[in-house]
């Protein structure tokens, strides 16, 4: 294994669940999601009207890589809020529907309200996404 | 190949008392939905309950088990 210093891609997915309150990789984009899984977790942030980013793991199979070795999870879609990894679809839709997820959401977008998401995360192509 | 009950026996073989309910979700053989209910859970957060089943699994998740869906919990009467 390559240590972080020589690990760009590492070091890019690093910042960029540092620098976005909620962010979500997943197969392919919000609006054309790759898979059912994706699609779902998508669904369920929209609900909400969730403000997130997305970054499609698809286009280089070491952004799959090395999300799972940072993050310990086998499996995509990958949820992260405030930093910390919330789960995949099964636990993001059991959150969504006991309305944890509602309150997760509300109580990191009141701390976080009048900070941007913005994020210089070019390297894995990030969008933002606007409810 | 892996199939429903060899998921389901290890699952019940790695997490003691734990129960599980397997399902094969789309007859393929690599898409399997699973319902896993132990004391062992306790305490545990939802990610640190899936974790101690995907564990078992190891890289076999994303590889041959192309998808392990969970739903974890604790035995019903710890509820209230």
């Amino acid at each position: 294994m390559t240590d972080q210093h020589d690990n760009p891609i590492r070091q890019a997915v690093a910042d960029a669940i540092a620098s976005n309150d909620v962010i979500l990789f997943m197969k392919g984009t919000p609006e054309a999601p790759a898979c059912g899984f994706s699609a779902r977790t998508v669904g369920a942030l929209q609900a909400l009207d969730t403000r997130f980013a997305a970054v499609d793991i698809l286009p280089d199979p070491r952004i799959r890589q090395e999300l799972t070795a940072l993050s310990q999870w086998p499996t995509i879609p990958q949820l992260f809020v405030g930093g910390e990894l919330v789960g995949g679809c099964d636990i993001v839709t059991e959150m969504f529907e006991s309305g944890e997820l509602a309150e997760l959401l509300g109580a990191d977008a009141q701390a976080h309200a009048s900070e941007p998401a913005v994020t210089d995360g070019a390297a894995l192509q990030i969008e933002n996404r606007l409810s | 190949m892996p199939d429903a009950a060899t998921i389901k026996a290890r699952i019940e073989a790695a997490i003691p008392g734990a129960q599980a309910e397997v399902e094969d979700w789309t007859g393929g053989g690599d898409h399997f939905r699973a319902t896993v209910v132990a004391d062992a859970f306790a305490g545990l957060s939802r990610i640190q309950q899936h974790r101690l089943v995907y564990e078992i699994f190891g890289a076999e998740i994303g590889g041959p088990i192309h998808a392990l869906s969970l739903k974890t919990h604790q035995p019903v009467r710890n509820h209230s």
